[in-house]
Parts: structure tokens; C-alpha cells; sequence
């Protein structure tokens, strides 16, 4: 289980990392960040990129910012730091705790979970429940994508092979807002079985569902039924598990969402 | 090929190794201290589990040149003048070891866990530990030994 | 008792150990493995290597079931720093892997060929080796091969009818067959008769240690060395010998530290052969350690059983007969054991319960996955869940309590020993000694069963889905047939230990140092135990089955009565005193009048004895001696599991919320290495009861490959566990009266859970099939 031969590249700025890439883009040229997804994947020889170009040293991208409401979230940001103020930050740490174990949080990047779009990723929940953007840089420019537009599905985003993500930005939470998380896995630190978080309060409702379907979705219709008075939890929760899209109409995972979604929204409540 | 220069337990390694060299091979055969482990290499297991500048990592998954001029502690650098750590004795004392093939791993991880917090909490050491996998104790005996380091009563 | 059963069978004669803790036998004492392996200092397979060596890698078919019709290995040869390539024409002169424990006849068209020939009839299954300068390279190479193979239809179910493994030769080689009393009219009679269709997941011992080989050849002394073996080093070297056609002098194996064993490790696999014959062909060392993904599909799988079982009861609940027919789900091939896991689900089935009648078919099924062969508790897990599950429908049927009805069967102190007119691993089956209804109530009261029920009823009121199970189980340890042990005293004092056991990292060493310790009157330090090497000692059966502590250990307490006893012989010559006025004390020969006052020290004994001591001319010189022990019968050990389950009505999540192991092993010689065991077992036995199975799809793709699809339990899982080491029953078939630790924690564990969970669920029966799925239990609480 030794990863296949490729050539490496350590750009020391945003400007020669993107320079690099787009020249071994053609010969399966990728961004190495935490590595603790491509890693794996390339000692199993299911990846086998010509080159890798490690942006862990590039200066400045390691950075949290927070401006205007904002939190900015640079590209070797590990998951370990990451952080936000107010109701953002404790929702981030709730999520944190169920991605994989301390040495794994401690190497992996949000922005690599966004680049990496696993169905399962918490940070591409969070990333889809909070409507984040995402800065993408690349020798030919840089342009700022919504998350919805950034993943396609499972494993598939629409970077081009050139592109890099730069840092991911999402709005902070008013301090009144509350906040719930849910997540079934098998084991301690296995990928989630089903996971979901909700946002109440004033910038709410928010809620959202990961796992299940190749990305994670917001629930706009169990968001809706929400406002309604007095709050019906139980239905709102089925309503959010009558909206998934499931492999032939599969009842164990409509009850997990349902469960899931109830459970966010009580820890929210 | 890559010229790289490991700090490894505070002795400096110049090695020349390919790129795909993983940090955990090149651990264990360019610098010979095969004291860390392979169980799973894609970065389940932990048993590769080393210090780098201090942080527990799993070494199956980084290469090699990422690791150029960083400060590396495995377990060979655990004990010194040939006084065990009191991990190590700790888990003697309360055999935590059986096969001793996950032990490297679960010593680097807990020695991480405790210089970062010495009054970690009870849940966040069985949330920390829980990251490696041991095949041979039940882990009970391994959460004892490093409980009675940190001045805690086994529970 | 059987006619088989009478005529061998007989307490061990004396001396006898003493019952009770000694000073250091009985004692909790840290162990002498340790110190190397926390200081990083530990010598495992990976850790061997040889100046020059080349690194082999395995090219496995992607493919369950097909006809090899071509392997292009071309390019893989043309790649610079590639050695050599074979396929099975370049090793068409060695036979295939043989057979070391199995009665059953006619296996042979079964065995495996070191490399697929014609045929691949598992994914994972050898098809070619690669050597090259180092395993980054040797895997470049090996991807560069490629094998065409016409895809032909696997056989996935073992429960299906048979089809062809070869012309003339079915997927069904044999059928293990079993029987006693009049079955027949036990059903016929019977009050009440259950009848059960139940299953086991595919699992095993997956060790954190992957496998390795590494052979070297020294032409100087034509030797060929095997570093990396373990378990049953003799009898592997024995066949490596006549594979290859060289003498047995001329092949050594050598066991350095293991990273677990479990049953799967150590046994003979078409790697071990490979590097040997490349180390002597292209005479260099030849390392191959196997990965992680490898180890999922090459190394032994085990468990996977269906049973169909019928129980006739009388009105009390009391097991009339049982009729059980099961498919034993073996995979590719049959390996080196034989059908004998089929044999020891077969004979272990009945458990602790008083069976006048016993019917059992055990149908042995070839199918397209790894093959399959023991793991920790072979037959016994599996017959232990089939078993209990009946006695669980049992009680259910009749309206009794499951504990009642389990007391009600139980086999009593005063039918010890009670001979079954079965037989197992051919030996017959004769429970030596054990007090069943004392530690099943021993273990209820710990665990505070009654008040339990209570406290389980108003948390069920509370909404809660929780439950209480239980399992009982019968272990066996101690296969014979003999074990020898060789002790020398040198002349500081050092004692060496030779012994032909083998280690898998279970504490074999301290434990044999402590029995010798006791026996010799010195410190357990001072000895250093050698094992698991063919060029120190000339026989030895290794560490397997629970059977070093019990064979090993008694050696091993022969072999140093008999170096005390020289050395008190020699003593007294040499301090004008009688021999029987002496004794030894901290490595000091005393007077037993004085035991305080040191008057030699044991390593002057030993230079008494040396070669060029007066005393010993005419003399075989060495204060040493070899003893061995011989046994015809196993002994059994036995014991309760009781558990505590919450169920997550909205995942099906079953959590284990609390445990206790209870197991009567006789006498302890280290009880902190004894709950060591217990522990582990047990951690192992809840994978098998709740996360672990190897899955394939519809084409026989297995899908479980990695740790991140094979889900061995981490720390989180693991519940609270309680330990009672019970020394009620010692075995009378040995001087220390041992039985094994090894296996108890993990075979009742499948048992004890699906009884909490039926139990949880309030639904009797519910749970037929490990391991226990979210989904599953989920759909459970639907229905
Ligand atoms: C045992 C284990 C358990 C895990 N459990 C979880 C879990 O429960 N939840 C979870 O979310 N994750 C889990 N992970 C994955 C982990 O969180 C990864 O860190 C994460 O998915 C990817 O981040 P990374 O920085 O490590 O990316 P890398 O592994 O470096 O890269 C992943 C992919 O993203 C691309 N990429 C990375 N960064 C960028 C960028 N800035 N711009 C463009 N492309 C980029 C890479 O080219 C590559 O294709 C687990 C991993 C392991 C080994
Ligand atoms: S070897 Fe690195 S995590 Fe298993
Ligand atoms: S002691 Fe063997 S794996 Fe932990």
C-alpha cells in the first residue's frame, strides 16, 4: 500500500501556487493541503496525481478572519482551529468533535473537506446550511462561488483542475440565534451514517441534512413548516425526511433523517 | 529525489528519499527506528502515531518532505538516560500491552494528549484515545495507565 | 462415559501444584515482554530486515470466479529495479498448501496452489509475484501486470445447493455428521419443540500486526531462515522442508514479536512458501510484509455458519434432543485446518447442558470468498449464539425465566466428569471438572440480576428500550498431545527456559517463567524464556487452541522440579546435608530449618555441575533438565456472560451499556494477565456481536477492505466490563491444575447480546443473525 510515484512542488505564495498548478493541471496535477483524505486515497492507488503541489507553505493562507459579520477561513486552516465568534463558533465545535479523531483534525483543512465534497463532510453541511462562499483562485483569475455552486455531488465539485480554493467565508450568527447538531455514526469518528444541523432564532430557521444524498441540502420545505404556530418539531422533521431524494425508497434512511432532523432541531430548540 | 532533514527525538537524520516516501516509512527505514508502526497505512489505526512539533499525527499520511526541518518525537524518545517515561511504566504497571504493536502509537497519542492538556477532563481522554485502535486489550487497561499518570484514580 | 473416553482417561498423576496463590504463581506480577515493547525496541516482521534483501508483492485477482486464462507480465519485467516475476507455471513444482488438523478424508483436491492456476476462485486469491528493489517499486511492478480472466458465476451462498468445484468434485466435500441417543424418538415424545434458522457474519481475528515472511538462504551453511513465523513454527518448518525437498535441519523458523494472533496468524500461506523459494532461487533475502487492504482478502476469514436447529423439551424446559443441520460457509479453498472448525461447532455445540440426544450435520461448502479457518473461540462463538438462542426460544415457548431454564439443563458438580459420547478434534468430549450452577449464580449476584430486572422495568416505563441478556458458554483448552521443556540454570543464576510454544503476544513468556519461578524457588525475572524457534529445541506444538499454558506450563513445572531437584542433590553433597533437609529460596539453596540464611547461591550449584566438575565425571554434565507433558483429553473451562443494552429507537443503534464475564479457568497463574485476556476477547467477540463482518456483493467483490469498512471496535464502544477469574473447578488432567484463558471473553459474547437485545426489543427470538445491524434492529422495532 504505497502511493504511485509524482512529483512535488512546495510553492511558497498564492501566486506561484496557482502558477504551478495550472502548469501540471493537464498532468493530474493536485493541491495537497491536509492530505488526510488524498493521503489515504493514494496509498490505496485509487488516486495517482502526477504531481502534487503542497500548499502548506504558503504564507497567509493558515489564517482565521473576522470582518463585517464575516468569518474568513484560509485554505490550511486545520479542522482542530477551526473557530468563529458567538453561536457560529459553538456550532463549528459541536460539528469539529464528530469529524474523524485529535491526529486527523489536526493535519485535515476545512477548505480541503469543501474541495473534497464527501457526501459526509460536516464542513460541507455547515458550508450548505449557512450558505458559505467560497474564494477560488487560479492563474487565470479569481472568482467567489456560492457553495451551492461548488459541489455537484459525491466527490465532485465544479473546481476546474487549475483552480485552488483560497479560503471559505461564511456569515457569522446573530448572538440570540441557537443552535443543534446531529450526527449518527457507527464507530467514534466514522464518517456519519446521517447528520443534521439546525439554526433558530433570529437569523432562522436554518436546517439542513448531510449524508443521506450525494451533498447535503438545505430543507426549505421543513424550514417553512417551522413557522408555524405553535412549532410542531415531529412534523416539521417528517416533512424534512419526505423531501430526500433516497435509492429506492429506502424506509431505514428516511427514519434516520427524520430522526436526525428532530434531534438537531431539539438540541436547537 | 529529495534531500530531507528530520529532527527525530532530537537527533537530525539527512535522508535522500522519493517524494511518495511516506513520513512513516521513512521513519522506520531511512532513519532505522522502527519502534513506530504500520497497521493500516490510510490512516485508521493510529499505530503509525508520532509527535510533529509536539502534535499527534498519523505519520501514514504525510510525506516525507513535508516533514522537512520539523521537530519529530517518536516513541525511541520517550525514555531518558534510560529511565522509562511514566507512560511507559504506566503501562507496564497497569498492562496496558499485550501484543505491544499498537502500544508505540497509543504512548505517542496519549503523551500528546497530556503535555497539551494535563487537566484533561475524563471524557475529552476517552474521546482522545478513542483514536487508536488496540485488537489485543479491551483498551480498559490502557485508559488505567494513563489515567494514573494524570493523578487520577482508575474508575 | 464413552468406551473411547474410559480407557485414557485419567487425573494427572502427582506431584500436583498447590492449590492457592504461591509466591509468585497466583500473583499479579508486570510482565517480562514489556520493557522492549514500550521502548519502540520491539523486533516485529517488519522490523527484520537483511542487507541485499528484495521486497515481494502480490498480484490478487480482482475477480471471485473465473478461468485464468492468460497473465501478461511483460511490462511489469521490463520496469527497472524488477528482479523477477512468476506465475504458477514458474512454481508449478511445489504442491499446494497441506492440511495439519483435519480427520476428514479426501480434502485434497481442495487445498490451495501458491499461485492460481487455471482457476481463481476468490478475490484476493495469488496470481503472480513480483521482486524488486523495494515494496514502492515491487507494487509499481506488480500493477503493471495483467491477468485475463474469463469471468465465471461465483458461488456467494453457502446454504445453496452444491455445485462444481472441479469435474467430478462438488462445492461440498464433506459432511461433518455427529450422533447420540434416540433423536428420533426425543422429538417424537417431546412436550414443546423449537425450531430456529440462525446465522453468523463472516469475521475474524484481523490482528493489528499484518503479516510478513522474510526468508533468507545462507549457502555457507545451506540453511534456508523463516523470520516473521509464528503459532506452529515446528510443524510449518516440517512442511516447508518437504515442499521445497530439503531436510528439516536445513530450514529454521523464527518467531520475533507478533502483533496478535487470534487463530489467524502462523498457520501456513502461499507467502511463506513464496518467499522461501525465492530466497533460495535468487539467492538473496526476499521480504514481503503484507498491507492492510491485502490482509482483508488473503488472510484467514472465519465464523460464517447458518444453522437450521431444532430443540425437543419436556414440560420443565429440559433439553430432550437437538437436531441441528448447518452450512459452514469456507470460502476458495480448504487450508491448513482442515473441516476442523466444522468438527468443533459439531462436538462443542451441546455446551454445559445435560443432552440425552444430539444430532448435528455440519455441511462443509467451498464458496468465491477468502478462505476461511479458526478464530479466537473456533465453533464455540458461533455454537454458543446458535445454542443460547434456543435456550432463550426455550424458556420464551414454556413461559419460564431464561435464567430457570438454563439452571434447569445445566450439567451439576456431581456428574463431573461428564463424557458426552461425542468426540472434537479427536479427542472425546469429557467436561473434566466445573461447579455450572455455583458460577452461574456467583455471576447473577455480581452483576445484581434481580435488581437489574427491576430497574431495566421502570426505565422501560420511562420510555427507554433496554434489556438484560445472557449467555453460557464451554470453552476447551489444552489440546494435546504433548508438549516438552527444557530448563538450565547457568552460573549466575540465569535460567533459561526453552520451550517448543510459540508466542502471539498474550504474555506466554512471563507466564512460563512464573510457573518455573515457583517450582525453582527463584525470582520470575531471572528467567529468560526462548520460544517460537525451531533451532533451540527439536519438537514443539505452539501457541494455539488455549493449549500453552495448560501444556507449556505443565512442561514447564515438570522440567524445573526436576532441575530443583538435582540442584538439591548436588547441594547437598557439597553442604554434608541430606537433600530432603533443603530447599531453595530466592535462588538460594537453605536449610528448610533456616530459610533465611542463604547458604548457596543456585549458580554455584550449577558450577558444581559443569563439564570440568569433579563431580560430574562420568556424568552428563548441566544443572538442567527436559520434561515433557503428554494429554489425551482437553480440559474445559467455563463460563457466564451477562450484558445491559439501551437500543436508539430513532437509529437502532444498539449500545452496550454494561458487561461481566464470568469464566472458571482453574487456577490463574497471573489473574492480571487472565482479565487481560478476557478484555481483549470479549472487545473482539462484541465486533463479531455488533460491527464486524466481511460483505461482498452480488459478484463477489468483497467490500470490506479497509478499517474504515471493517469496523473493529474502538475505545468508545466499549462498555464497562466486569471480570470474575474463577479458580473453583481446577482441571485434574494437569499438575497445575490450568485451564485456558484465552478464548472465554469472546465466546458468549454473540449469545449474551441478542439475548439482551430480544430482551430489550421484548420480543423473544428477534435477533437471528450477527452482527446485529442499526438497520436492522430498526426494522425490528417497526414490525
Ligand atoms: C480515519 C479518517 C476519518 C475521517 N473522518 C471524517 C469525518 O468523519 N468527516 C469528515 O468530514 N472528514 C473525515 N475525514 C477526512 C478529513 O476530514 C479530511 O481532512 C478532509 O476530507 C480533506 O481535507 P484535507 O485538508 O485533508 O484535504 P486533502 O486530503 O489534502 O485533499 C482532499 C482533496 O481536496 C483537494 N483539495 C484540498 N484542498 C484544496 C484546496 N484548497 N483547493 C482545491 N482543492 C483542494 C485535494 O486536491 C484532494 O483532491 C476522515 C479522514 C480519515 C483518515
Ligand atoms: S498506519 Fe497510520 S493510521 Fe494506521
Ligand atoms: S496490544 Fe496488541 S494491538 Fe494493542
Amino acid at each position: 500500500m504505497k502511493p504511485a510515484a509524482f512529483e512535488y512542488h512546495a510553492p511558497r505564495t498564492l501566486e506561484e501556487a496557482v502558477a504551478v498548478l495550472a502548469r501540471v493541471a493537464p498532468e493530474e496535477g493536485r493541491v495537497l493541503a491536509g492530505g488526510q483524505t488524498l493521503v489515504p486515497a493514494m496509498a490505496l492507488r485509487l488516486a495517482r496525481p502526477g504531481h502534487l503541489v503542497d500548499i502548506n507553505g504558503v504564507a497567509g493562507l493558515d489564517r482565521i478572519d473576522v470582518a463585517d459579520g464575516v468569518v474568513r477561513i484560509g485554505a490550511c486552516v486545520r479542522h482542530a482551529a477551526v473557530d468563529a465568534p458567538g453561536p457560529m463558533g459553538r456550532l463549528m465545535a459541536l460539528m469539529k468533535r464528530h469529524i474523524a479523531h485529535g491526529p486527523i483534525r489536526a493535519r485535515g483543512t476545512f477548505c480541503g473537506s469543501l474541495a473534497n465534497a464527501d457526501a459526509a463532510s460536516e464542513w460541507c453541511l455547515l458550508a450548505v446550511a449557512m450558505d458559505a462562499r467560497v474564494e477560488v483562485r487560479s492563474a487565470r483569475g479569481a472568482r467567489i462561488l456560492a457553495v451551492d455552486d461548488l459541489l455537484l455531488g459525491s466527490m465532485m465539485t465544479t473546481l476546474e483542475p487549475d483552480e485552488m480554493i483560497v479560503a471559505a467565508r461564511i456569515r457569522l450568527l446573530p448572538e440570540r440565534a441557537r443552535v443543534g447538531f446531529h450526527e449518527f455514526a457507527r464507530r467514534a469518528g466514522d464518517f456519519a451514517q446521517v447528520m443534521a444541523v439546525a439554526v433558530l432564532g433570529d437569523d432562522g430557521p436554518r436546517l439542513a441534512i448531510g449524508s443521506l444524498e450525494p451533498r447535503p441540502r438545505r430543507l426549505p420545505e421543513a424550514e417553512a413548516a417551522l413557522a408555524n404556530d405553535p412549532v410542531d418539531l415531529a412534523a416539521a422533521s417528517r416533512t424534512a425526511a419526505a423531501a430526500l431524494l433516497l435509492p429506492e425508497e429506502d424506509a431505514y434512511l428516511r427514519a434516520l433523517a427524520e430522526t436526525s432532523v428532530r434531534r438537531a432541531l431539539e438540541a436547537a430548540a | 529525489m529529495h534531500d530531507v532533514t528530520l529532527c527525530l527525538n532530537g537527533d537530525v537524520h539527512r535522508i535522500r528519499v522519493e517524494a511518495r516516501r511516506t513520513l512513516l516509512d521513512a521513519i522506520r527505514e531511512d532513519c532505522g527506528a522502527t519502534g513506530t508502526h504500520a497497521g493500516c497505512e490510510h490512516g485508521v489505526c493510529g499505530a503509525c502515531t508520532v509527535l510533529l512539533d509536539g502534535e499527534p499525527v498519523r505519520s501514514c499520511l504525510m510525506f516525507a518532505v513535508q516533514a522537512d526541518g520539523r521537530e519529530l518525537r517518536t516513541v525511541e524518545g520517550l525514555a531518558k538516560d534510560g529511565v522509562l517515561h511514566k507512560l511507559q511504566q504506566s503501562f507496564i504497571d497497569h498492562h496496558a500491552l499485550q501484543c505491544g504493536y499498537c502500544t508505540p502509537g497509543f504512548l505517542m497519542l496519549a503523551a500528546g494528549l497530556i503535555e497539551a492538556d494535563p487537566d484533561l477532563s475524563d471524557a475529552a481522554l476517552i474521546d482522545g484515545l478513542s483514536a487508536n485502535l488496540c485488537r489485543c486489550t479491551g483498551y480498559a487497561n490502557i485508559v488505567a495507565a494513563v489515567r494514573a499518570v494524570l493523578g487520577r484514580a482508575p474508575s | 462415559m464413552s468406551a473411547a473416553g474410559e480407557k485414557d482417561y485419567q487425573a494427572s498423576p502427582s506431584p500436583r501444584l498447590a492449590p492457592g496463590a504461591g509466591r509468585v504463581v497466583g500473583q499479579r506480577v508486570t510482565r517480562l515482554e514489556d520493557a522492549p515493547l514500550v521502548r519502540g525496541d520491539g523486533m516485529f516482521a517488519a522490523d527484520v530486515s537483511f542487507p541485499r534483501q528484495l521486497a515481494m508483492r502480490v498480484v490478487r485477482s480482482p475477480i471471485a470466479h473465473g478461468r485464468l486464462l492468460s497473465i501478461d507480465t511483460a511490462a511489469a519485467r521490463a520496469l527497472p529495479g524488477v528482479h523477477a516475476v512468476w506465475t504458477a507455471a514458474d512454481v508449478a513444482d511445489i504442491p499446494p498448501i497441506p492440511f495439519r488438523a483435519t480427520k476428514v478424508r479426501g480434502l485434497e483436491p481442495y487445498c490451495q496452489p501458491i499461485l492460481a492456476a487455471g482457476r481463481v476462485r476468490y478475490a484476493g486469491e495469488p496470481l503472480a509475484v513480483v521482486f524488486a528493489d523495494d515494496a514502492y517499486l515491487a507494487e509499481d511492478a506488480a500493477d503493471l501486470v495483467v491477468p485475463d480472466i474469463e469471468e465465471l458465476p461465483p458461488v456467494l451462498d453457502a446454504t445453496a445447493e452444491p455445485a462444481e468445484f472441479l469435474p467430478g468434485h462438488s462445492t461440498e466435500p464433506t459432511v461433518v455428521r455427529k450422533e447420540y441417543g434416540d433423536v428420533a424418538a426425543a422429538f417424537r415424545d417431546a412436550h414443546a419443540i423449537v425450531e430456529l434458522a440462525l446465522s453468523v457474519g463472516r469475521h475474524s481475528g484481523v490482528p493489528l500486526e499484518t503479516r510478513g515472511a522474510i526468508a533468507r538462504y545462507d549457502a555457507s551453511r545451506d540453511l534456508l531462515e523463516l523470520h516473521g513465523a509464528a503459532k506452529k513454527q515446528h510443524w510449518n518448518r516440517d512442511e516447508i522442508a518437504r515442499l521445497l525437498g530439503r531436510p528439516p535441519a536445513g530450514v529454521h523458523l523464527f518467531e520475533g514479536h507478533v502483533g496478535g494472533g487470534f487463530g489467524v496468524r502462523g498457520e501456513l500461506y502461499p507467502e511463506d512458501l513464496l518467499v522461501c523459494l525465492a530466497a533460495l532461487r535468487l539467492r538473496r533475502p526476499v521480504k514481503w510484509i503484507e498491507d492492510r487492504r491485502e490482509h482483508m482478502v488473503a488472510t484467514n476469514h472465519s465464523r460464517q455458519q447458518h444453522h437450521r436447529i431444532r430443540a425437543a423439551v419436556d414440560g420443565q424446559g429440559r433439553l430432550l434432543a437437538i437436531d441441528d443441520v448447518f452450512f459452514h460457509d469456507q470460502g476458495g479453498y480448504v487450508r491448513t485446518h482442515g473441516a476442523r472448525v466444522v468438527d468443533l461447532a459439531a462436538g462443542m455445540l451441546p455446551g454445559p447442558y445435560r443432552l440425552p440426544a444430539y444430532r448435528v450435520a455440519g455441511h462443509f461448502r467451498l464458496t468465491n470468498k477468502t478462505p476461511a479457518a479458526t478464530y479466537r473461540a473456533p465453533g464455540r462463538f458461533e455454537t454458543t449464539f446458535v445454542r443460547e438462542r434456543v435456550m432463550d426460544a426455550i424458556a420464551a415457548r414454556l413461559g419460564l425465566d431464561r435464567v430457570e431454564v438454563r439452571r434447569r439443563n445445566l450439567v451439576t458438580p456431581a456428574e463431573m466428569p461428564h463424557a458426552r459420547p461425542l468426540d472434537t478434534l479427536g479427542t472425546a468430549v469429557v467436561l473434566d471438572s466445573g461447579d455450572y450452577p455455583g458460577l452461574l449464580d456467583t455471576a447473577l449476584d455480581r452483576f445484581g440480576w434481580t435488581a437489574l430486572q427491576a430497574d431495566l422495568a421502570r426505565r422501560r416505563g420511562a420510555g427507554e428500550c433496554v434489556g438484560a441478556g445472557i449467555g453460557f458458554f464451554v470453552e476447551k483448552s489444552g489440546l494435546g498431545p504433548s508438549d516438552g521443556v527444557r530448563i538450565a540454570v547457568d552460573k549466575t543464576g540465569g535460567v533459561e527456559l526453552i520451550s517448543g510454544a510459540a508466542s502471539v503476544g498474550q504474555g506466554v513468556e512471563t507466564v512460563l517463567a512464573q510457573i518455573c519461578a515457583e517450582a525453582l524457588g527463584i525470582d520470575y525475572r531471572r528467567v529468560r524464556v526462548v520460544r517460537g524457534r525451531t533451532d533451540r529445541i527439536e519438537f514443539g506444538n505452539g501457541a494455539h487452541a488455549s493449549r500453552v499454558t495448560v501444556m507449556s506450563g505443565s512442561a514447564t513445572y515438570r522440567a524445573a522440579l526436576a532441575v530443583r531437584a538435582m540442584a538439591l542433590e548436588t547441594a547437598a553433597g557439597l553442604l554434608q546435608a541430606a537433600a530432603s533437609e533443603l530447599s531453595i529460596v530466592d535462588g538460594h539453596v537453605v536449610r528448610l530449618a533456616d530459610p533465611g540464611a542463604p547458604l548457596m547461591p543456585l549458580g554455584e550449584v550449577a558450577r558444581h555441575m559443569g563439564p570440568d566438575s569433579a563431580l560430574m565425571v562420568g556424568r552428563t554434565p548441566g544443572l538442567s533438565a527436559e520434561r515433557w507433558f503428554h494429554s489425551a483429553h482437553m480440559t474445559y473451562p467455563y463460563g457466564v456472560h451477562l450484558a445491559v443494552v439501551r437500543i436508539d429507537r430513532g437509529t437502532g443503534e444498539v449500545r452496550v451499556e454494561r458487561y461481566l464475564v464470568a469464566n472458571d479457568i482453574g487456577r490463574a497463574i497471573n489473574p492480571m494477565l487472565v482479565e487481560g485476556q478476557l478484555a481483549g476477547g470479549f472487545v473482539q467477540g462484541l465486533g463479531g456481536a455488533l460491527f464486524e463482518e466481511f460483505r461482498y456483493d452480488e459478484t463477489g467483490q468483497p467490500l470490506s477492505t479497509t478499517f474504515a469498512d471493517y469496523l473493529i471496535p474502538t475505545l468508545a464502544e466499549v462498555p464497562p466490563l466486569d471480570l470474575i477469574v474463577s479458580e473453583q473447578a481446577p482441571s485434574p488432567l494437569n499438575p497445575l491444575g490450568v485451564k485456558g484463558a484465552g478464548e472465554g471473553g469472546t465466546n458468549g459474547v454473540g449469545a449474551a447480546i441478542a439475548s439482551a437485545v430480544d430482551d430489550a426489543l421484548r420480543r423473544p427470538g428477534a435477533v437471528v443473525s450477527l452482527p446485529i445491524l442499526p438497520r436492522t434492529v430498526h426494522a425490528l422495532l417497526r414490525t
